[in-house]
Protein backbone atom coordinates (compact mmCIF):
# COMPACT_ATOMS: atom_id res chain seq x y z
CA UNK A 1 0.00 0.00 0.00
CA UNK A 2 2.97 2.54 1.44
CA UNK A 3 4.72 1.54 -1.86
CA UNK A 4 1.71 2.15 -3.96
CA UNK A 5 1.43 5.42 -2.86
CA UNK A 6 4.72 6.55 -3.25
CA UNK A 7 4.36 5.63 -6.49
CA UNK A 8 1.39 7.03 -7.29
CA UNK A 9 3.28 10.45 -5.55
CA UNK A 10 6.30 10.39 -7.82
CA UNK A 11 4.06 9.96 -10.92
CA UNK A 12 2.26 12.77 -9.91
CA UNK A 13 5.26 14.96 -9.17
CA UNK A 14 5.87 14.78 -12.85
CA UNK A 15 2.82 15.71 -14.05
CA UNK A 16 1.18 18.55 -11.82
CA UNK A 17 -1.68 18.40 -14.32
CA UNK A 18 -2.98 15.09 -13.27
CA UNK A 19 -2.63 15.96 -9.93
CA UNK A 20 -4.78 19.10 -10.01
CA UNK A 21 -7.24 17.08 -12.16
CA UNK A 22 -7.70 14.44 -9.25
CA UNK A 23 -7.46 17.46 -6.56
CA UNK A 24 -10.38 19.48 -8.24
CA UNK A 25 -12.56 15.97 -8.84
CA UNK A 26 -11.96 14.85 -5.10
CA UNK A 27 -12.86 18.62 -4.19
CA UNK A 28 -15.99 18.83 -5.89
CA UNK A 29 -17.01 15.91 -4.20
CA UNK A 30 -16.49 16.85 -1.53
CA UNK A 31 -18.65 20.19 -1.87
CA UNK A 32 -21.01 18.12 -2.91
CA UNK A 33 -21.23 15.49 0.01
CA UNK A 34 -20.31 18.02 2.88
CA UNK A 35 -23.62 20.57 1.30
CA UNK A 36 -26.27 17.95 1.71
CA UNK A 37 -24.77 16.90 4.80
CA UNK A 38 -24.10 20.55 6.36
CA UNK A 39 -28.30 21.07 5.13
CA UNK A 40 -29.74 17.43 6.94
CA UNK A 41 -27.67 17.96 9.54
CA UNK A 42 -28.21 22.05 10.14
CA UNK A 43 -32.05 21.44 9.98
CA UNK A 44 -32.26 18.27 12.18
CA UNK A 45 -29.69 20.01 14.89
CA UNK A 46 -32.17 22.96 15.12
CA UNK A 47 -35.53 21.33 14.78
CA UNK A 48 -35.03 18.11 16.80
CA UNK A 49 -35.57 20.04 20.09
CA UNK A 50 -38.40 21.61 19.09
CA UNK A 51 -40.64 18.23 17.99
CA UNK A 52 -42.86 19.01 20.91
CA UNK A 53 -46.37 17.53 21.64
CA UNK A 54 -48.32 20.10 21.03
CA UNK A 55 -46.79 20.31 16.84
CA UNK A 56 -48.54 17.03 16.90
CA UNK A 57 -52.17 18.06 18.22
CA UNK A 58 -55.18 16.88 16.55
CA UNK A 59 -56.45 20.81 15.86
CA UNK A 60 -54.88 23.20 14.12
CA UNK A 61 -54.81 26.68 16.18
CA UNK A 62 -52.45 29.89 15.59
CA UNK A 63 -50.78 29.00 19.12
CA UNK A 64 -50.03 25.09 18.47
CA UNK A 65 -49.45 25.79 14.66
CA UNK A 66 -49.73 22.02 14.76
CA UNK A 67 -48.76 19.98 11.71
CA UNK A 68 -50.59 17.06 12.24
CA UNK A 69 -53.74 17.90 10.13
CA UNK A 70 -51.35 18.82 7.67
CA UNK A 71 -49.42 15.60 7.69
CA UNK A 72 -52.99 13.63 7.61
CA UNK A 73 -53.84 15.73 3.95
CA UNK A 74 -51.22 14.87 2.86
CA UNK A 75 -51.58 10.97 3.05
CA UNK A 76 -54.94 11.73 1.93
CA UNK A 77 -53.46 13.85 -1.20
CA UNK A 78 -50.89 11.10 -1.80
CA UNK A 79 -53.74 8.24 -1.71
CA UNK A 80 -56.40 9.93 -3.84
CA UNK A 81 -53.60 11.42 -6.60
CA UNK A 82 -51.79 7.56 -6.76
CA UNK A 83 -55.50 6.61 -7.12
CA UNK A 84 -55.85 8.92 -10.35
CA UNK A 85 -52.48 8.10 -11.57
CA UNK A 86 -51.69 4.93 -11.06
CA UNK A 87 -53.85 2.75 -13.09
CA UNK A 88 -54.00 5.04 -15.58
CA UNK A 89 -49.87 5.67 -15.73
CA UNK A 90 -49.61 1.25 -15.61
CA UNK A 91 -52.15 1.07 -18.49
CA UNK A 92 -50.59 3.62 -21.01
CA UNK A 93 -47.11 1.83 -20.31
CA UNK A 94 -48.93 -1.25 -20.63
CA UNK A 95 -49.84 0.14 -24.31
CA UNK A 96 -46.53 1.31 -25.01
CA UNK A 97 -44.54 -1.95 -23.74
CA UNK A 98 -46.74 -4.58 -25.17
CA UNK A 99 -48.85 -3.08 -28.13
CA UNK A 100 -47.41 -0.19 -29.69
CA UNK A 101 -45.45 -1.03 -32.80
CA UNK A 102 -42.21 0.68 -33.67
CA UNK A 103 -42.54 3.72 -35.67
CA UNK A 104 -45.99 4.29 -35.18
CA UNK A 105 -46.54 8.38 -35.56
CA UNK A 106 -49.26 8.09 -32.76
CA UNK A 107 -46.74 6.73 -30.18
CA UNK A 108 -44.20 8.74 -31.28
CA UNK A 109 -46.48 11.72 -29.95
CA UNK A 110 -47.49 9.84 -26.69
CA UNK A 111 -43.77 10.17 -25.99
CA UNK A 112 -43.00 13.47 -27.21
CA UNK A 113 -45.84 14.87 -25.15
CA UNK A 114 -44.73 12.54 -22.17
CA UNK A 115 -41.42 14.02 -22.27
CA UNK A 116 -42.88 17.48 -22.63
CA UNK A 117 -45.23 16.70 -19.31
CA UNK A 118 -41.96 15.39 -17.32
CA UNK A 119 -40.42 18.83 -18.22
CA UNK A 120 -43.25 21.56 -17.25
CA UNK A 121 -42.52 23.54 -13.89
CA UNK A 122 -44.75 22.59 -11.05
CA UNK A 123 -45.86 26.24 -10.97
CA UNK A 124 -47.68 25.97 -14.60
CA UNK A 125 -49.09 23.02 -13.45
CA UNK A 126 -50.89 24.92 -10.55
CA UNK A 127 -51.80 27.59 -12.75
CA UNK A 128 -53.08 25.17 -14.84
CA UNK A 129 -55.35 22.97 -12.26
CA UNK A 130 -56.29 26.22 -11.05
CA UNK A 131 -57.50 27.40 -14.37
CA UNK A 132 -59.50 23.77 -15.09
CA UNK A 133 -59.85 21.68 -12.15
CA UNK A 134 -60.96 25.02 -9.56
CA UNK A 135 -62.50 27.00 -12.12
CA UNK A 136 -63.29 25.33 -15.21
CA UNK A 137 -65.02 22.02 -13.76
CA UNK A 138 -66.24 23.41 -10.67
CA UNK A 139 -64.30 21.67 -7.98
CA UNK A 140 -62.88 24.44 -5.85
CA UNK A 141 -60.11 25.04 -4.26
CA UNK A 142 -60.21 21.38 -2.28
CA UNK A 143 -58.25 18.18 -2.04
CA UNK A 144 -60.00 17.02 -5.59
CA UNK A 145 -58.39 19.71 -7.57
CA UNK A 146 -54.93 18.85 -5.66
CA UNK A 147 -54.91 15.19 -6.26
CA UNK A 148 -56.04 15.91 -9.79
CA UNK A 149 -53.10 18.27 -10.83
CA UNK A 150 -50.70 16.29 -8.77
CA UNK A 151 -52.04 13.22 -10.88
CA UNK A 152 -51.34 14.22 -14.01
CA UNK A 153 -47.79 15.77 -12.71
CA UNK A 154 -46.48 12.38 -11.83
CA UNK A 155 -48.34 10.47 -14.48
CA UNK A 156 -45.04 10.51 -16.97
CA UNK A 157 -42.78 9.32 -13.95
CA UNK A 158 -45.18 6.54 -13.38
CA UNK A 159 -45.21 6.13 -17.13
CA UNK A 160 -41.53 5.67 -17.64
CA UNK A 161 -41.18 3.33 -14.74
CA UNK A 162 -43.67 0.73 -15.58
CA UNK A 163 -42.23 1.11 -19.19
CA UNK A 164 -39.02 0.42 -18.21
CA UNK A 165 -40.49 -2.19 -16.11
CA UNK A 166 -42.28 -4.28 -18.68
CA UNK A 167 -39.22 -4.10 -21.03
CA UNK A 168 -37.50 -5.65 -18.74
CA UNK A 169 -39.48 -8.77 -18.18
CA UNK A 170 -37.51 -11.60 -19.90
CA UNK A 171 -39.38 -12.32 -23.30
CA UNK A 172 -39.42 -16.33 -22.92
CA UNK A 173 -41.79 -15.55 -20.53
CA UNK A 174 -44.54 -13.99 -23.21
CA UNK A 175 -43.75 -16.79 -25.66
CA UNK A 176 -43.62 -19.77 -23.01
CA UNK A 177 -47.52 -17.74 -22.00
CA UNK A 178 -48.33 -17.93 -26.06
CA UNK A 179 -46.67 -21.39 -26.21
CA UNK A 180 -49.41 -22.75 -23.19
CA UNK A 181 -52.47 -21.26 -25.15
CA UNK A 182 -52.37 -18.14 -22.79
CA UNK A 183 -54.08 -15.13 -25.12
CA UNK A 184 -52.26 -11.47 -25.15
CA UNK A 185 -54.63 -9.89 -22.21
CA UNK A 186 -54.21 -12.96 -19.84
CA UNK A 187 -50.32 -13.08 -20.38
CA UNK A 188 -49.97 -9.54 -19.51
CA UNK A 189 -52.15 -9.91 -16.09
CA UNK A 190 -51.18 -13.42 -15.04
CA UNK A 191 -46.96 -13.33 -16.44
CA UNK A 192 -45.92 -9.76 -16.98
CA UNK A 193 -47.28 -7.47 -15.02
CA UNK A 194 -46.41 -9.80 -12.01
CA UNK A 195 -42.66 -9.70 -13.24
CA UNK A 196 -42.96 -6.18 -13.33
CA UNK A 197 -44.01 -5.15 -10.16
CA UNK A 198 -41.07 -4.11 -8.21
CA UNK A 199 -40.16 -2.18 -11.07
CA UNK A 200 -43.74 -0.54 -10.95
CA UNK A 201 -43.28 -0.06 -6.99
CA UNK A 202 -40.22 2.12 -7.69
CA UNK A 203 -42.04 4.48 -9.55
CA UNK A 204 -44.73 5.04 -7.67
CA UNK A 205 -42.84 5.64 -4.80
CA UNK A 206 -40.59 8.20 -6.90
CA UNK A 207 -44.03 9.72 -7.38
CA UNK A 208 -44.83 9.69 -3.74
CA UNK A 209 -41.85 11.44 -2.99
CA UNK A 210 -42.57 14.55 -5.70
CA UNK A 211 -46.08 14.66 -4.17
CA UNK A 212 -44.57 15.17 -0.13
CA UNK A 213 -42.53 18.13 -1.61
CA UNK A 214 -44.58 19.44 -3.70
CA UNK A 215 -46.27 23.07 -3.50
CA UNK A 216 -46.22 25.34 -5.94
CA UNK A 217 -48.88 23.34 -7.66
CA UNK A 218 -51.16 23.24 -4.26
CA UNK A 219 -51.08 26.55 -2.83
CA UNK A 220 -53.72 28.04 -6.25
CA UNK A 221 -55.25 24.47 -6.32
CA UNK A 222 -55.55 22.61 -3.14
CA UNK A 223 -55.69 25.37 -1.06
CA UNK A 224 -53.67 27.03 2.32
CA UNK A 225 -56.81 25.59 4.78
CA UNK A 226 -54.82 23.90 7.91
CA UNK A 227 -57.58 21.46 9.27
CA UNK A 228 -57.96 17.85 8.58
CA UNK A 229 -60.42 17.43 5.33
CA UNK A 230 -63.45 16.83 6.06
CA UNK A 231 -64.57 15.75 2.29
CA UNK A 232 -62.32 15.55 -0.91
CA UNK A 233 -64.34 19.02 -2.04
CA UNK A 234 -62.74 20.69 0.88
CA UNK A 235 -59.54 22.96 1.12
CA UNK A 236 -56.49 21.22 2.58
CA UNK A 237 -53.10 22.51 3.17
CA UNK A 238 -50.11 19.51 2.25
CA UNK A 239 -47.04 19.13 4.73
CA UNK A 240 -44.76 21.47 2.27
CA UNK A 241 -47.62 24.01 1.86
CA UNK A 242 -48.09 23.88 5.67
CA UNK A 243 -43.83 24.27 5.99
CA UNK A 244 -44.23 27.46 3.59
CA UNK A 245 -47.16 29.27 5.34
CA UNK A 246 -45.20 28.83 8.20
CA UNK A 247 -41.59 30.42 7.03
CA UNK A 248 -43.78 33.38 5.43
CA UNK A 249 -45.17 34.25 8.94
CA UNK A 250 -42.13 34.63 10.44
CA UNK A 251 -43.51 34.33 13.79
CA UNK A 252 -42.72 30.59 14.24
CA UNK A 253 -39.35 30.40 13.49
CA UNK A 254 -38.64 27.28 15.65
CA UNK A 255 -42.01 25.25 14.81
CA UNK A 256 -40.49 25.98 10.92
CA UNK A 257 -37.39 24.15 11.93
CA UNK A 258 -39.38 21.19 13.70
CA UNK A 259 -41.84 20.72 10.42
CA UNK A 260 -39.12 20.78 8.17
CA UNK A 261 -37.26 18.13 10.40
CA UNK A 262 -40.46 16.07 9.78
CA UNK A 263 -40.69 16.68 6.34
CA UNK A 264 -36.92 15.49 5.82
CA UNK A 265 -37.69 12.11 8.15
CA UNK A 266 -40.56 11.65 5.68
CA UNK A 267 -38.44 11.58 2.28
CA UNK A 268 -35.62 9.94 3.82
CA UNK A 269 -38.02 7.11 4.45
CA UNK A 270 -39.37 7.30 1.13
CA UNK A 271 -36.17 7.18 0.26
CA UNK A 272 -35.25 4.18 2.59
CA UNK A 273 -38.07 1.87 0.43
CA UNK A 274 -37.20 2.85 -2.68
CA UNK A 275 -33.34 2.12 -2.00
CA UNK A 276 -35.00 -1.36 -0.66
CA UNK A 277 -37.17 -2.01 -3.73
CA UNK A 278 -34.28 -1.53 -5.90
CA UNK A 279 -32.05 -4.07 -4.36
CA UNK A 280 -34.42 -6.52 -4.57
CA UNK A 281 -34.57 -5.63 -8.12
CA UNK A 282 -31.06 -5.97 -8.96
CA UNK A 283 -31.75 -9.58 -6.55
CA UNK A 284 -33.85 -10.40 -9.77
CA UNK A 285 -32.43 -9.99 -12.50
CA UNK A 286 -29.57 -11.67 -11.17
CA UNK A 287 -31.57 -14.92 -10.81
CA UNK A 288 -33.10 -14.25 -14.42
CA UNK B 1 -66.32 -13.38 -27.20
CA UNK B 2 -62.61 -13.23 -26.22
CA UNK B 3 -61.60 -11.92 -29.25
CA UNK B 4 -63.86 -8.66 -28.17
CA UNK B 5 -61.92 -8.88 -24.95
CA UNK B 6 -58.75 -8.54 -26.15
CA UNK B 7 -59.82 -5.88 -28.87
CA UNK B 8 -61.87 -3.30 -26.16
CA UNK B 9 -58.89 -3.93 -23.62
CA UNK B 10 -56.21 -2.88 -26.46
CA UNK B 11 -58.27 0.11 -27.22
CA UNK B 12 -59.15 0.94 -23.54
CA UNK B 13 -54.66 1.19 -23.16
CA UNK B 14 -54.46 2.94 -26.10
CA UNK B 15 -57.03 5.27 -24.92
CA UNK B 16 -55.37 5.79 -21.63
CA UNK B 17 -51.77 6.34 -23.19
CA UNK B 18 -53.36 9.29 -25.13
CA UNK B 19 -54.53 11.06 -21.76
CA UNK B 20 -50.96 12.55 -21.66
CA UNK B 21 -51.47 13.99 -25.37
CA UNK B 22 -54.86 15.09 -23.96
CA UNK B 23 -53.05 16.99 -21.15
CA UNK B 24 -50.91 18.81 -22.89
CA UNK B 25 -52.93 19.73 -25.27
CA UNK B 26 -55.59 21.22 -22.46
CA UNK B 27 -52.59 22.72 -20.49
CA UNK B 28 -51.63 24.76 -23.50
CA UNK B 29 -55.33 25.65 -24.57
CA UNK B 30 -56.40 26.58 -21.01
CA UNK B 31 -53.13 28.63 -20.48
CA UNK B 32 -52.86 30.00 -24.15
CA UNK B 33 -56.34 31.14 -23.75
CA UNK B 34 -55.93 33.44 -20.70
CA UNK B 35 -52.42 34.35 -22.02
CA UNK B 36 -52.90 35.51 -25.09
CA UNK B 37 -55.52 37.75 -25.46
CA UNK B 38 -53.70 39.62 -22.59
CA UNK B 39 -50.51 39.71 -24.32
CA UNK B 40 -52.78 41.10 -26.95
CA UNK B 41 -54.65 44.14 -24.69
CA UNK B 42 -51.10 44.75 -23.83
CA UNK B 43 -48.98 44.42 -26.36
CA UNK B 44 -46.54 42.01 -26.78
CA UNK B 45 -43.45 44.25 -27.51
CA UNK B 46 -44.62 46.20 -24.37
CA UNK B 47 -45.57 42.56 -21.99
CA UNK B 48 -41.85 40.97 -23.06
CA UNK B 49 -39.90 44.18 -23.35
CA UNK B 50 -41.48 46.31 -20.96
CA UNK B 51 -38.98 47.12 -18.20
CA UNK B 52 -42.39 48.34 -15.57
CA UNK B 53 -44.30 46.42 -13.92
CA UNK B 54 -46.78 48.04 -12.31
CA UNK B 55 -49.61 46.32 -11.98
CA UNK B 56 -51.77 49.25 -9.88
CA UNK B 57 -50.74 51.71 -13.07
CA UNK B 58 -51.65 48.92 -15.45
CA UNK B 59 -48.15 48.73 -16.61
CA UNK B 60 -47.61 45.19 -17.18
CA UNK B 61 -43.76 44.61 -18.65
CA UNK B 62 -42.55 41.37 -17.49
CA UNK B 63 -38.90 42.20 -19.10
CA UNK B 64 -37.00 42.27 -15.41
CA UNK B 65 -38.60 39.03 -14.80
CA UNK B 66 -37.11 37.30 -17.81
CA UNK B 67 -34.03 38.84 -17.35
CA UNK B 68 -33.78 37.94 -13.66
CA UNK B 69 -35.25 34.67 -14.28
CA UNK B 70 -31.83 34.58 -17.21
CA UNK B 71 -29.47 35.58 -14.08
CA UNK B 72 -30.26 33.44 -11.47
CA UNK B 73 -30.23 30.30 -14.11
CA UNK B 74 -26.89 31.14 -15.61
CA UNK B 75 -25.72 31.58 -11.98
CA UNK B 76 -27.35 28.42 -10.89
CA UNK B 77 -25.07 26.62 -13.58
CA UNK B 78 -22.20 28.54 -12.77
CA UNK B 79 -22.17 27.00 -9.68
CA UNK B 80 -23.77 23.85 -10.17
CA UNK B 81 -22.17 22.48 -13.36
CA UNK B 82 -18.79 22.24 -12.82
CA UNK B 83 -19.20 20.94 -9.47
CA UNK B 84 -21.87 18.22 -10.78
CA UNK B 85 -19.58 16.99 -13.67
CA UNK B 86 -16.52 17.13 -11.67
CA UNK B 87 -18.57 14.92 -8.80
CA UNK B 88 -19.69 12.62 -11.85
CA UNK B 89 -16.16 12.12 -12.70
CA UNK B 90 -15.43 10.90 -9.00
CA UNK B 91 -18.39 8.71 -8.39
CA UNK B 92 -17.71 7.22 -12.43
CA UNK B 93 -13.85 6.86 -12.40
CA UNK B 94 -12.63 7.62 -9.07
CA UNK B 95 -14.60 6.95 -5.92
CA UNK B 96 -13.75 3.92 -4.02
CA UNK B 97 -16.59 0.79 -3.51
CA UNK B 98 -16.64 1.36 -0.08
CA UNK B 99 -18.49 4.57 -0.62
CA UNK B 100 -19.74 4.38 -3.51
CA UNK B 101 -23.47 3.29 -2.30
CA UNK B 102 -24.04 5.67 0.48
CA UNK B 103 -22.56 8.50 -1.79
CA UNK B 104 -25.84 7.28 -4.66
CA UNK B 105 -28.31 7.03 -2.23
CA UNK B 106 -27.06 10.52 -0.80
CA UNK B 107 -27.23 11.96 -4.36
CA UNK B 108 -31.07 10.20 -5.02
CA UNK B 109 -31.94 11.60 -0.93
CA UNK B 110 -30.26 15.36 -2.70
CA UNK B 111 -32.86 15.03 -5.98
CA UNK B 112 -35.89 14.40 -2.99
CA UNK B 113 -35.58 17.07 -0.46
CA UNK B 114 -38.65 19.41 -0.90
CA UNK B 115 -37.88 22.94 -2.02
CA UNK B 116 -39.48 24.73 0.94
CA UNK B 117 -36.89 22.88 2.82
CA UNK B 118 -33.86 23.69 0.49
CA UNK B 119 -35.80 27.78 0.25
CA UNK B 120 -35.98 27.63 4.58
CA UNK B 121 -32.48 26.60 4.30
CA UNK B 122 -31.40 29.39 2.24
CA UNK B 123 -33.84 31.70 4.17
CA UNK B 124 -31.63 31.02 7.41
CA UNK B 125 -28.15 29.88 6.31
CA UNK B 126 -27.40 32.24 2.86
CA UNK B 127 -29.21 35.05 3.00
CA UNK B 128 -27.66 36.05 6.82
CA UNK B 129 -24.05 34.79 5.38
CA UNK B 130 -24.57 36.46 1.67
CA UNK B 131 -25.57 40.18 3.92
CA UNK B 132 -22.57 39.34 6.06
CA UNK B 133 -20.12 38.33 3.42
CA UNK B 134 -21.53 40.64 0.47
CA UNK B 135 -23.56 43.30 1.85
CA UNK B 136 -26.67 44.41 0.33
CA UNK B 137 -29.99 42.74 2.19
CA UNK B 138 -28.89 39.18 1.74
CA UNK B 139 -31.59 38.30 -0.75
CA UNK B 140 -30.15 38.60 -4.02
CA UNK B 141 -29.23 37.04 -7.20
CA UNK B 142 -25.95 35.68 -5.49
CA UNK B 143 -28.13 33.82 -2.71
CA UNK B 144 -30.88 32.48 -5.47
CA UNK B 145 -28.22 31.35 -7.67
CA UNK B 146 -26.01 29.38 -4.97
CA UNK B 147 -29.47 27.49 -3.38
CA UNK B 148 -30.29 26.44 -7.60
CA UNK B 149 -26.67 25.38 -8.21
CA UNK B 150 -27.19 23.23 -4.97
CA UNK B 151 -30.50 22.26 -6.13
CA UNK B 152 -29.51 20.99 -9.84
CA UNK B 153 -26.78 19.11 -8.32
CA UNK B 154 -28.01 16.00 -8.26
CA UNK B 155 -29.88 16.20 -12.27
CA UNK B 156 -26.61 16.84 -13.32
CA UNK B 157 -24.76 14.56 -11.43
CA UNK B 158 -27.14 11.06 -12.12
CA UNK B 159 -27.27 11.99 -15.63
CA UNK B 160 -23.84 12.60 -16.10
CA UNK B 161 -22.64 10.02 -14.35
CA UNK B 162 -24.66 7.59 -16.22
CA UNK B 163 -23.34 8.67 -20.09
CA UNK B 164 -19.92 8.82 -18.40
CA UNK B 165 -20.48 5.12 -17.57
CA UNK B 166 -22.00 4.60 -20.92
CA UNK B 167 -18.68 5.56 -22.73
CA UNK B 168 -17.08 1.85 -23.82
CA UNK B 169 -13.77 0.98 -21.05
CA UNK B 170 -11.70 0.32 -24.18
CA UNK B 171 -11.45 4.36 -25.12
CA UNK B 172 -10.28 4.84 -21.42
CA UNK B 173 -7.71 1.66 -21.64
CA UNK B 174 -6.27 3.01 -24.93
CA UNK B 175 -5.95 6.58 -23.04
CA UNK B 176 -3.37 4.28 -20.36
CA UNK B 177 -1.90 2.11 -22.87
CA UNK B 178 -0.25 5.11 -25.00
CA UNK B 179 1.10 5.97 -21.26
CA UNK B 180 -1.42 8.77 -20.05
CA UNK B 181 -2.40 8.99 -16.24
CA UNK B 182 -5.65 7.81 -14.97
CA UNK B 183 -6.66 11.48 -14.88
CA UNK B 184 -5.51 11.89 -18.04
CA UNK B 185 -7.33 9.21 -19.68
CA UNK B 186 -10.46 9.93 -18.03
CA UNK B 187 -10.90 13.74 -18.87
CA UNK B 188 -9.32 13.74 -21.84
CA UNK B 189 -10.71 10.01 -23.43
CA UNK B 190 -14.06 9.30 -21.62
CA UNK B 191 -15.60 13.54 -21.16
CA UNK B 192 -15.12 14.04 -24.53
CA UNK B 193 -16.77 11.05 -25.94
CA UNK B 194 -19.47 11.42 -23.35
CA UNK B 195 -20.20 14.67 -24.08
CA UNK B 196 -23.57 14.83 -25.31
CA UNK B 197 -24.78 12.93 -22.61
CA UNK B 198 -23.15 15.68 -20.41
CA UNK B 199 -24.87 18.30 -22.44
CA UNK B 200 -28.71 16.64 -21.68
CA UNK B 201 -27.80 17.05 -18.37
CA UNK B 202 -26.87 20.44 -17.88
CA UNK B 203 -29.92 21.23 -20.25
CA UNK B 204 -32.42 19.39 -17.85
CA UNK B 205 -30.41 20.91 -15.36
CA UNK B 206 -31.47 24.39 -16.59
CA UNK B 207 -34.89 23.58 -16.84
CA UNK B 208 -35.10 22.49 -13.31
CA UNK B 209 -33.37 26.08 -12.54
CA UNK B 210 -35.96 28.27 -14.50
CA UNK B 211 -38.90 26.27 -13.24
CA UNK B 212 -37.97 26.59 -9.60
CA UNK B 213 -40.22 28.56 -7.47
CA UNK B 214 -40.95 28.15 -3.84
CA UNK B 215 -36.96 28.11 -3.07
CA UNK B 216 -36.16 31.04 -4.92
CA UNK B 217 -39.22 32.99 -4.12
CA UNK B 218 -37.52 32.82 -0.51
CA UNK B 219 -34.43 33.68 -1.27
CA UNK B 220 -34.33 36.15 -4.11
CA UNK B 221 -36.11 39.06 -2.82
CA UNK B 222 -38.49 39.40 -5.37
CA UNK B 223 -37.93 43.04 -6.40
CA UNK B 224 -39.36 43.52 -9.67
CA UNK B 225 -36.46 45.78 -11.23
CA UNK B 226 -33.26 44.15 -13.47
CA UNK B 227 -31.06 43.45 -10.89
CA UNK B 228 -27.99 46.15 -11.27
CA UNK B 229 -25.32 44.03 -9.11
CA UNK B 230 -25.19 40.60 -7.79
CA UNK B 231 -26.05 41.70 -4.84
CA UNK B 232 -29.46 43.10 -5.33
CA UNK B 233 -32.76 41.96 -5.24
CA UNK B 234 -34.47 39.98 -8.16
CA UNK B 235 -37.58 38.36 -9.10
CA UNK B 236 -38.68 35.71 -11.72
CA UNK B 237 -41.28 34.70 -14.01
CA UNK B 238 -41.66 31.53 -11.95
CA UNK B 239 -42.27 33.82 -8.85
CA UNK B 240 -43.77 36.75 -10.56
CA UNK B 241 -46.68 34.27 -10.73
CA UNK B 242 -46.95 32.94 -7.22
CA UNK B 243 -46.59 36.25 -5.48
CA UNK B 244 -49.08 37.54 -7.09
CA UNK B 245 -51.98 35.11 -8.22
CA UNK B 246 -53.56 35.42 -4.93
CA UNK B 247 -55.24 38.22 -5.05
CA UNK B 248 -54.58 39.36 -8.88
CA UNK B 249 -58.14 40.08 -10.95
CA UNK B 250 -58.76 41.19 -14.22
CA UNK B 251 -56.10 41.79 -16.68
CA UNK B 252 -53.58 41.82 -13.52
CA UNK B 253 -54.56 38.07 -13.39
CA UNK B 254 -53.94 37.43 -17.08
CA UNK B 255 -50.75 38.35 -17.46
CA UNK B 256 -49.80 36.86 -14.71
CA UNK B 257 -51.05 33.86 -17.15
CA UNK B 258 -49.45 35.35 -19.82
CA UNK B 259 -46.20 35.01 -17.86
CA UNK B 260 -46.81 31.81 -17.23
CA UNK B 261 -47.72 30.71 -21.31
CA UNK B 262 -43.48 32.65 -21.57
CA UNK B 263 -42.16 29.95 -18.73
CA UNK B 264 -44.29 27.57 -21.15
CA UNK B 265 -42.85 28.73 -24.34
CA UNK B 266 -39.00 28.79 -22.79
CA UNK B 267 -39.56 24.95 -21.61
CA UNK B 268 -40.81 23.75 -24.72
CA UNK B 269 -37.59 25.48 -26.05
CA UNK B 270 -35.49 23.70 -23.95
CA UNK B 271 -37.45 20.12 -24.27
CA UNK B 272 -36.64 20.78 -28.12
CA UNK B 273 -33.39 20.87 -27.35
CA UNK B 274 -32.78 17.88 -25.44
CA UNK B 275 -34.99 16.00 -28.17
CA UNK B 276 -32.44 17.22 -30.83
CA UNK B 277 -29.23 16.41 -29.01
CA UNK B 278 -30.94 13.07 -28.20
CA UNK B 279 -31.74 12.83 -32.23
CA UNK B 280 -28.04 13.51 -32.45
CA UNK B 281 -26.60 11.10 -30.57
CA UNK B 282 -28.92 8.37 -32.27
Amino acid sequence: MATLFSKKWHSYKQDPKSLLLFLLVCLAACITMIALLFIIGYILVKGIPHLTPELFDIKYTSKNVSLLPALVNTLFIIVLSLFFAVPVGISAAIYLAEYAQRGNKVVHIINLTTETLSGIPSIVYGLFGSLFFVKYLGFGLSLLSGACTLSIMILPLIMRTTQEALKNVPDSYREGSFGLGAGKLRTIFSIVLPCAIPGILSGVILGIGRIVGESAALIFTAGTVAEIVPTIFSSARTLSVHMYALSGEGLYINQTYATAVVLLIVVIFINMVSNFIAKKIGKNTIKN
Amino acid sequence: MKHFKETTMKFLFFLTACISIAAVILICIFLFASGIPAIKEIGIFKFLFGTTWKPANNLYGIFPMIIGSLYVTAGALFIGVPIGILTAVFMAYFCPKSIYKPMKSAIHLMAGIPSVVYGFFGLVVLVPFVRETFGGRGMSVLTASVLLGLMILPTVISISETSIRAVPKSYYEGGIALGASHERSVFFTILPAAKSGIFSSVVLGIGRAIGETMAVMMVAGNQAIIPERITSGVRTLTTNIVLEMGYSTDLHREALIATAVVLFVFILMINLSLSLIKRKVK
